[in-house]
């Protein structure tokens, strides 16, 4: 045995010496680095050395005096089993944990050595097709779908979508009415994925590392100055040792705790490089406090629906299978309710549900569009419009179900066996209970709507077989669910379904954005499942990925928890309490978070990824106020582009964009956050993403940041393992069904698989046909968790009763006197309704809904060609403003014209905008998107208007009720007015600004 | 010889701008020698979805037009070229030669349609050409098209007379002067960008309720002809589409079993929601 491990040593110096000749890639990799490592065993002085030196080897058998690094294997039957090809992760993880093998010597240094020998596997791989005019076609990802990508001379040349060749696998098809609907070989994109070479190349990137002029750490750190000071390009290794020296100090002089760290909703696609990847992996190897994300585009579903019918680990959304075959084939009337999927495109789904709305188009199946504002998917449709007053959803779905009631239009068989409390709730529909019957004419004076118009619309529901389509996805997804009564929308939503007989052909949620036919038995892991960061507790890893794909686990041992929703006034006024997204059950949300938590620090260090929650969190002049603090000792930030609150940092990290780095996805696929979530795509793509050109400037990958920062703390070898992210990509693919498909360097080399749609008798089942029919549950997901059902395994809903509750048994038991959340959905006028006093100033409903044409702030600004979209913003005096769109008769009461500029404000502020006149707002309704990503006010920060766009400076951060923690700023009472004066107002601001603040150097 | 043809159908736009976008991909930063030069980054698209409202609140209605170069075979900007500086290609795509164009800003006035444009760093005129490169490395349709999600945009390499089939086949129109300059974009449902629509609600109120009127039959007539027909829908709403703008001499009819007649004399100037009707019970 022992001559076997000499042996293999001496083939790894030949392969080495191999790749060196052969290979110039590999030689200018261990160029970087001079080192003399030792490989050994313990048991014995047999051993190897290799030294690396200006990009050569030599080697010696034996045991050197004085190696820079060593590994070492107890055993040479450890050593061989570990070493021997290929490579078995499990033994080489077992082995490590169990300290079978050891290394030491400085982490950069086993890197680079760990990585010469693991560079000599990829010696013979390729990547890439050549294409016409010396191009090379690379595939890649985007938040908007999967693309090719085509370069020349290291430059990215175009984007486009993914045409399928002949080998590629065949699309479903559904027979329908007659006619037969297939969707095309290839897959789509959104327009904010197309326009990804301009935001590679903006001008806003970061290309080097940066400290504010002045911060300095040893000295006066002038906190009250961020925001408003310049910056000064420093050396990585400044950099890096800067932030490496604050986690230490931090730590020891604060305790735990003392270290916040929080990333966006959405980062740059791919499972290595997620926030719940590289960025998990390294939180937990440090020790932080944790921020718990409210369910943001969910809030109503969550905090409310969940407790009629369950279904809490889809955040108390509905089941998405089969839904659009059952709707082809039987609806006879789709209704879109706060539900525009052509401006959400689904999410991470391109705009793959637009072909199949076009098919209902085709089928002749009317629809009606309830909204404030005519949204392109009403347009797209020319369906149906309705506009309620903003807030008001509740009374007009009251008003339905007393239609139904009165007239006898309801699934009264279902609503007896399958449901629980009608009884209750038909009693204050009707008015027994409270005296006031929820007629359509009651109704009118809440929503505006006529009433005849809310009985036409409840006879034409009652009597036809109809889908509802509840926010973006059809269920669930922005709208109405985050607004400030957004829990009451969506319990109206799930209880007017149950009413119709959810499940019953023709009958369910969805809008053909999701419940597509196709495999969901095919395993490839989505971002949920936490990528290589070993994150057993807060990711969904344990489930299947932790083995299938042997890494180690991590744990945050930091047990703090701050809510989202209030994490300036946790920095700001040193506590806070709120409640959490935990989706286990339906009372996970019921338990308490306080912060501080005993003996814990209170924050005192904030590392923060990208710089969209000043742009996308309610009355996010708070962020502003918070990093001003002096509370807050030091803020690092790492982001691609200089936007947003990336502004605001003491340090800032430059990351790279992932067309520049290594990774590996499927698209739509998030895992647990919504299982199955590629049902809204018409074919599942398994993506390589290539690193198609090298990181501009100085920027580097979040994993590369993250595992040179480990180096700093010693922890560098334990976050990777000694792995490139190229290496986690082929361990992540040979975890995944692909690897049965086609081998590693067609992968590598082709870029894409494409999974078979499944035979017809393998499809999906329509959602709740089970429940409808009363048997057990026969989809494809594995959830509600067994300890949730309350009689039989798989038979029932997830609530108390088992049934569809009415009147919901788990509020009940929280707290039966809740008047803001009560156990039956009653109306209740909102805090932003045109009837309370505030209107009065502010008499406008200002809708700020998910933006169109970006991906959140993702596309927005940084000079991408987005900007130029004439629906996104507007080209006015050398800035691009957003769009605040208004009826001309709400325009002409304020001398307001067409693309005038206008000040936007209430008491939390003033964002200028530009105005689009437009007959789509209902009057008293205006309507710009949120998510812009640059802030710029026109003054002192956060005392001044903005022309950023920035809408959620003045939206409201009041939860929809007190017991949770539900944002619901999506609509907020405003004015407009016309402005000018915003070039002399922050040319004044300029002139008086102080000296000390240098322009930011970013470019050479 | 099959030549290159557009067809843009009205109906089947959502207005996602990824023709738009593809286009400012392919361009910006980009030059394709011996075809253009670059897009400038910012500035009008080469490319264009152009959206248009119709109606008042609310019945109303936004649609969108694909706007670019219209590869005419008798091209206005092809007779203000000098010194060849503009082609035909034997595929029917218009070629602006940049080395040749240079400095000719008559080209980009002569084009009818506005869909040349004026670099003005290159001193160049520019159009969407169709992706004629890409075509011919072997690209079987222009980027617009391969960018476009439900196929909204077509490109067909056909003959002539088979286009002429087509075009009589899907009742594809130009928009104008494009018959005049034989353009080769064709648009299908275009009455739902160009024409105009007039709607009405009806409505009817018994023993103090409000309610909307189903089924009944409405006409629209012009002098004795006979315009169209429709029902009203679910909500009382009728809709007569596709109406030339500024239309007088207008009458509509409505007729329902159990309520009196009711005759509007009406104009249309542009698209109108004519508003609630009130149908008396006969």
């Amino acid at each position: 045995m022992n001559a076997l491990f000499c042996t293999m040593l001496t083939g790894l110096y030949a392969l080495m010496r191999f790749g060196i000749w052969r290979n110039p890639e590999y030689r200018a990799q261990l160029a970087v680095y001079d080192v003399i490592a030792q490989i050994r065993l313990i048991d014995s002085d047999s051993g190897r050395w290799f030294e690396l030196r200006g990009g050569r080897v030599r080697s010696g058998a034996g045991l050197h005096p004085n190696p820079d690094i060593t590994l070492s294997y107890e055993t040479a039957k450890a050593a061989v089993k570990l070493m021997m090809p290929p490579i078995d992760w499990q033994a080489q993880v077992e082995a490590a944990k169990s300290f079978m093998l050891r290394v030491d010597g400085p982490d950069e240094l086993v890197y680079h050595f760990t990585q010469a020998m693991l560079g000599t596997r990829r010696l013979g791989w390729t990547f890439g097709i050549p294409a016409s005019n010396g191009e090379r076609r690379y595939v890649s990802m985007t938040n908007g779908g999967p693309c090719f990508v085509y370069v020349k001379d290291g430059k990215v040349v175009r984007i486009t979508p993914i045409d399928f060749d002949t080998t590629d696998a065949q699309p479903w098809t559904i027979e329908a009415r007659g006619q037969s609907f297939t969707p095309p070989r290839k897959t789509t994109i959104a327009v904010h994925g197309l326009a990804t070479k301009s935001m590679i190349y903006s001008p806003d990137r970061m290309l080097y590392p940066m400290k504010r002029v002045d911060f300095d750490p040893k000295g006066e750190r002038h906190p009250e100055n961020r925001g408003k000071s310049g910056y000064v390009r420093i050396s990585w290794d400044e950099a890096l040792d800067l932030v490496a020296n604050e986690i230490k100090r931090v730590k020891s002089k604060h305790g735990p705790g003392g270290i916040l760290f929080n990333h966006p909703s959405h980062h740059q696609w791919g499972n290595i490089g997620y926030w719940t990847s590289a960025l998990y992996r390294f939180i937990n190897a440090v020790g932080a406090t944790r921020v718990n994300h409210n369910p943001d585009s969910w809030e109503g579903w969550y905090w409310g629906a969940m407790h009629h019918w369950g279904n809490s680990m889809r955040l108390g959304c509905a089941e998405p299978y089969g839904t659009v075959e059952d709707l082809l084939k039987e609806a006879e009337m789709v209704v879109f309710w706060s539900s525009d999927p052509e401006a959400t495109s689904g999410i991470y789904a391109g705009y793959e549900g637009s072909l199949r709305r076009s098919w209902l188009k085709r089928l002749g199946i009317p629809t009606v569009h309830i909204e404030p504002y005519r949204n392109a998917s009403a347009s797209f449709m020319d369906g149906k419009w309705i506009a309620p007053r903003p807030g008001t959803d509740a009374a007009l779905a009251l008003a339905i179900a007393w239609v139904w009631i009165a007239e006898g239009l309801y699934d009264k068989s279902f609503v007896e066996k399958r449901t629980v409390g009608f009884d209750v709730w038909k009693d204050y529909i009707n008015g027994v209970s409270d005296g006031v019957a929820k007629t359509p004419e009651w109704q009118f004076a809440e929503t505006g709507v006529a009433a005849r118009e809310v009985r036409a619309l409840a006879r034409a529901w009652g009597k036809k077989r109809t889908y509802l389509g509840a926010g973006g996805l059809g269920t669930g997804w922005g709208g109405a669910c985050r607004g400030p009564t957004g829990v009451e929308w969506s319990r109206a939503m799930v209880c007017l379904t149950a009413m119709q007989g959810l499940g019953r052909p023709g009958v369910n949620f969805g809008n053909l954005q999701w419940g597509t036919p196709i495999d969901t038995s095919f395993y490839f892991p989505g971002y949920g499942e936490g990528g290589m960061s070993g994150d057993i507790n807060f990711t969904a890893s344990s489930i299947s990925l932790y083995q299938r794909m042997p890494h180690f686990p991590s744990v945050n041992t930091h047990l703090q928890g701050v809510p989202r929703t209030k994490l300036p006034e946790a920095i700001l006024e040193g506590h806070a309490e709120g409640y959490p997204r935990d989706s286990r059950s339906i009372e996970g949300q019921f338990f308490k978070i306080r912060y501080p938590a005993p003996a814990h620090s209170p924050v005192k260090m904030f590392y923060r990824y990208g710089g969209s929650n000043i742009g996308t969190m309610p009355d996010s002049k708070r962020y502003i106020d918070m990093y001003q603090s002096d509370k807050l000792e030091f803020v690092v930030n790492q982001s691609i582009w200089f936007e947003g609150e990336a502004k605001f940092a003491d340090v800032i990290l430059p990351a790279c964009t992932n067309f520049e780095r290594w990774d590996i996805s499927e698209w739509s696929n998030v895992s647990g956050f919504m299982t199955n979530c590629q049902v809204q795509l018409n074919h599942r793509v398994i993506t390589m993403q290539h690193k198609v050109i090298e990181p501009l400037g100085e920027s580097k990958s979040d994993y590369t940041i993250f595992r040179e920062l480990g180096h700093k703390l010693g922890l560098g070898v334990y976050f990777s393992e000694g792995m490139s992210e190229l290496d986690w990509v082929q361990r992540m693919f040979l975890a995944s069904d692909v690897s049965a498909r086609m081998s590693w360097k067609e992968f590598l080399h082709k870029g894409y698989y494409v999974v078979p749609a499944p035979s017809e008798r393998l499809r999906a089942k329509t959602a709740y046909r089970w429940f409808y029919e009363g048997r057990k549950k026969d989809l494809p997901e594995p959830h509600p968790l067994p300890s949730e059902y309350k009689e039989n395994y798989l038979e029932g809903m997830q609530t108390p009763s088992g049934k569809f509750e009415f009147d919901c048994e788990t509020l009940k038991r929280f707290d039966a006197n809740d008047q803001e959340r009560p156990p039956i959905l009653k109306y209740r006028r909102s805090s932003e309704s045109i009837e309370t006093e505030r209107a009065s100033r502010y008499p406008l409903q200002m809708l700020t809904p998910h933006p169109r044409f970006t991906f959140h702030t993702q596309g927005d600004r940084k000079d991408s060609f987005l900007n130029d979209i004439a629906d996104h913003r507007l080209l006015i005096d050398g800035h691009y403003y957003l769009i605040m769109r208004l009826h001309p008769s709400d325009a002409e009461k304020r001398g307001i014209e067409e693309g005038m500029l206008v000040r936007v404000f209430n008491e939390l502020g003033s964002v200028i905008c530009a105005a689009r006149l437009t007959e789509c707002a209902r009057p008293g309704v205006v309507h710009g998107y949120e998510s812009s990503a640059t802030y710029e006010p026109l003054g002192e920060p956060g005392k001044s208007p903005d022309r950023g766009g920035m809408l959620n400076l003045i939206t409201p951060k009041k939860s929809q009720f007190e017991k949770g923690d539900a944002m619901g700023n999506s609509n907020c009472l405003v004015e407009v007015e016309p402005w000018d004066g915003a070039d002399d107002m922050h040319a004044k601001y300029l002139a008086t600004k102080s000296a000390a603040s240098a322009p930011r150097e970013n470019r050479a | 010889m099959k030549k290159w043809n557009l067809i843009f159908d009205v109906a089947l736009c959502t207005g996602c701008r990824n023709c738009e976008m593809a286009v400012k991909d392919e361009y910006v930063g980009n030059t394709h020698a011996g075809y253009t030069a670059e897009m400038p980054r910012h500035g009008p698209g080469w490319v264009q979805i152009r959206a248009r409202e119709r109606g008042q609140f609310p019945a109303v209605d936004v649609t969108n037009l694909f706007h670019s170069c219209q590869h005419c075979d008798d091209a206005p900007c092809m007779q203000a070229a000098k010194n060849g500086a503009i082609t035909k290609r034997p595929d029917g795509l218009v070629q602006f030669h940049p080395e040749r164009a240079k400095g000719q800003k008559a080209i980009v006035e002569a084009c009818p349609f506005r869909a040349a444009y004026w670099n003005e760093e290159l001193q160049l005129p520019q159009h969407w050409t169709f992706d004629s490169h890409l075509l011919d490395a072997g690209w079987t349709e222009p980027r617009p098209v391969q960018s476009c999600p439900t196929g909204a945009l077509r490109s067909l390499k056909v003959e002539d007379e088979e286009m002429q089939r087509i075009i009589a086949d899907e009742k594809l129109e130009h928009i104008e002067p494009g018959s005049m300059t034989k353009s080769r974009v064709h648009m299908r449902n275009l009455y739902r960008y160009m024409r105009a629509f007039v709607a009405g609600t009806l409505t009817v109120t018994k023993n103090g309720i409000e309610d909307c009127v189903v089924g009944a039959s409405v006409t629209l007539t012009r002098g004795t002809e006979r315009v169209a027909e429709a029902s009203s829908d679910d909500f009382g709403d009728f809709r007569f589409d596709d109406l030339i703008p500024r239309s007088t001499d207008l009458r509509i009819r409505i007729t329902a079993p159990g309520y009196r007649e009711q005759v509007l004399d009406i104009e249309v100037g542009n698209s109108r929601w004519l508003g609630e009707i009130r149908l008396e019970p006969a």
